[in-house]
């Protein structure tokens, strides 16, 4: 096992398309990170440039002590799940995991316990002798994690695994990537789109946007104190709430609902700023202090009931557990902790925390 | 959608059906059964007299060498053809399935040649080649190489499996591309990270995926060489110098249409036919079998 360290890599395609522009980041040995980000803001690519399917633009790319920007996939002692399964069509599930090992000259023994071992940790033992066309989606993205088990490589690398199944087998599949983590305990570098895996799955979360990455933290972290406006409205669902705000004294923000107090030791603040409010942070209040609020709409959950209405002006999007109160057409008044006000900059999007 | 279409009676369907089986019996059938009964019958030197013979066409021409000959010279021919042209269409096709810079000029022109008719084709060769006004025989000659296709068999022999390769490896061409395509791109990438060198990865996962598409050339290629390689032929060399290049089919219109002995040349069409509905058929069988990955 070994660790990835990425110094200012750059990616640019024919016609100057810039894929991924001076991104840096290290994955400690034995890390599970994710890369988080919407479809087109680099993240396959930078999985693609580790995995040395794509070229490096500028910088570099070290796994262990190696600088492996000119080493071939093969030597980069990697292996990659992808989204397709990519399993070779004519070979039976047996001969797939052990491709890579006879590649390599493993012996024929060592191969059949290996393949052996890793079918029986993802339960596909019986499928041994099939072809992948006889397996349904979930088994064959077991052979394909089963193909990068046997090859015991330094680094895993998965390229929106889970994507192709469905919802349930999604849940499934990502529960069992993670056993499977907790116990080879093996560096793997995961790309998703989806935030509920990311959360799941990482230690280390690296939310990316446009080529560049936003935020690097733990699932705890970039959900509490996001870097910038976009990690705060692309993390967390429904969307983080919002709005346009202006520092009128210490320690309170002036929205177009009213004034809210947030915390000034965490944030330093003045003028015009963007605020930000987790639907799940604002309570109703019952009393006469708050900022009033009509729900002119209420999404039932289950578990939670989502309230849309105004905010003075901006509308938003209030969570409140789902019990008796029916809070429809009716005005209440609405209170946020002062320490769930997120405030960023209004040009620049960063995050205003000291 | 609904794909069976419902009917009252039978009339109409068979109504409906009529002019395709018009179309059919007119223009296959007919001639073949007539091809089967001219087989049984032998005319006398000046056309005067047709006698039933049964088997005696077929019988004489199994017992005659130069039949035996000219399936060699075919099969050689085909071997040669089908190999030859295979072989260099997927060595073109997997170039150009690579990304490269003017990918599509370079598609465009290989399949040109594909669009010149067999006679022209020959022409084309044979101009190349003969022996005092080509360009390519003056050069060779030049060179102190002796080669003559107008006297020497083999140097024949090969002219024309030379012109008939660069007329198919088009169409081989053309197909291969397709079905390199239709590999994913991910299961190459899979190969590569497994460790497969550039020649590995082509014969233990591009080839087998390619499988489908080489049976089905093959036969096709076969069936080209029997039949479609006449234009050619005719135009280069007549099926000499002294039968050097006579393949069965130039044979069937030698012996009839020059030879005048009908029976025999209806006798060997339907020998033709024979093999064609067998390769056909194997070809059905296979291609069901194989074909869906």
């Amino acid at each position: 096992m070994a660790s990835v360290e990425l110094t200012n890599i750059k990616k640019v395609y024919p016609g100057n398309v810039e894929a991924v522009r001076d991104v840096s980041l290290t994955v400690p040995n034995g890390s599970f990170t994710v890369l988080l980000g919407p479809s087109g803001c680099g993240k396959s690519t930078l999985l693609r440039m580790i995995a040395g399917l794509e070229t490096i633009t500028s910088g570099t790319c070290k796994i262990g002590e190696r600088v492996v920007n000119e080493i071939e996939p093969a030597e980069r002692d990697i292996a990659m799940v992808f989204q397709n399964y990519a399993l070779y069509p004519h070979m039976s599930v047996y001969d797939n995991m052990a491709y890579g090992l006879k590649n390599r000259g493993t012996p024929k023994s060592e191969i059949e316990k290996r393949v052996r071992e890793a079918a029986a940790l993802l339960a596909i033992e019986d499928y041994l002798t099939r072809k992948p066309r006889a397996l349904s989606g979930g088994q064959r993205q077991r052979v394909a994690m089963g193909r990068a088990i046997v090859r015991e490589p330094q680094v895993f690398l998965f390229d929106e695994p889970l994507s192709n199944l469905d919802a349930k087998l999604r849940v499934t599949m990502r529960l069992e990537i993670k056993r499977l983590h907790n116990r080879l305990n093996a560096t793997s570098i995961f790309v998703t789109h989806d935030q509920v895996e990311a959360m799941t799955l990482a230690d280390q979360v690296v939310v990316m946007n446009a080529g560049k990455i936003e935020q690097i933290g733990a699932p705890g972290e970039v959900y509490k104190h996001p870097a910038s406006r976009f990690v705060a409205s692309f993390i967390g669902a429904p969307a983080m709430n919002l709005m346009p705000g202006r520092i009128a004294e210490a320690g309170s923000v002036e929205t177009p609902g009213g004034k809210l107090p947030f915390d000034a030791k965490r944030f330093s603040a003045s003028g015009e700023v963007e605020v930000g409010i987790r639907p799940e942070d604002i309570r109703t209040a019952d009393g006469a202090n708050g900022v009033p609020f009509k729900a002119e709409l209420v999404e039932e959950l289950g578990a939670t009931r989502l309230l849309h209405g105004n905010f003075g002006t901006t509308p938003i999007i209030v969570a409140i557990p789902a019990s008796g109160t029916q809070y429809e057409s009716k005005e209440v008044r609405l209170t946020v902790d002062p320490a769930a006000v997120h405030l960023f900059d209004r040009t620049t999007g960063r995050s205003l925390a000291r | 959608m609904q794909k069976r279409a419902i009917f009252g009676g039978k009339t109409l369907p068979y109504l409906l059906l009529l002019p395709q089986l018009f179309v059919v019996g007119v223009f296959f059938y007919w001639p073949a059964s007539q091809a089967v009964w001219q087989s049984f019958l032998l005319e006398d030197a000046f056309g005067l007299n047709t006698s039933f013979v049964w088997f005696e066409n077929y019988k004489e021409l199994f017992a005659d060498a130069g039949y035996y000959r000219t399936m060699l010279t075919t099969g050689v021919f085909a071997i040669m053809v089908a190999g030859l042209s295979l072989s260099l269409a997927l060595l073109l096709a997997v170039q150009a399935d690579k990304s490269i810079h003017g990918a599509g000029v370079y598609k465009t022109l290989l399949i040109w040649p594909y669009a010149v008719a067999p006679a022209v084709a020959g022409v084309l060769w044979i101009f190349m080649f003969q022996p005092s006004l080509g360009v390519i025989a003056h050069a060779m000659r030049n060179f102190g190489i002796d080669w003559n296709p107008l006297l020497n068999g083999n140097d024949a022999l090969l002219l024309v499996v030379m012109a008939s390769t660069w007329k198919q490896i088009s169409y081989n061409f053309l197909f291969f591309l397709a079905g390199l395509q239709s590999i994913p791109r991910a299961v190459i990438e899979a190969a590569a990270i497994d460790g497969a060198s550039r020649t590995r990865r082509f014969w233990t996962i591009i080839l087998p995926l390619l499988s489908p598409t080489v049976f089905f050339l093959v036969v096709v290629n076969i069936v080209y060489v029997f039949f479609d390689t006449f234009g050619i032929i005719d135009a280069m060399t007549q099926g000499g110098p002294s039968k050097a290049t006579e393949t069965l089919v130039y044979k069937v219109f030698f012996d009839g249409r020059l030879g005048g002995n009908l029976g025999s040349s209806a006798a060997q069409s339907v020998i033709l036919m024979v093999m064609v509905v067998a390769l056909t058929a194997v070809q059905f069988r296979f291609i069901e079998r194989k074909v869906a990955y």
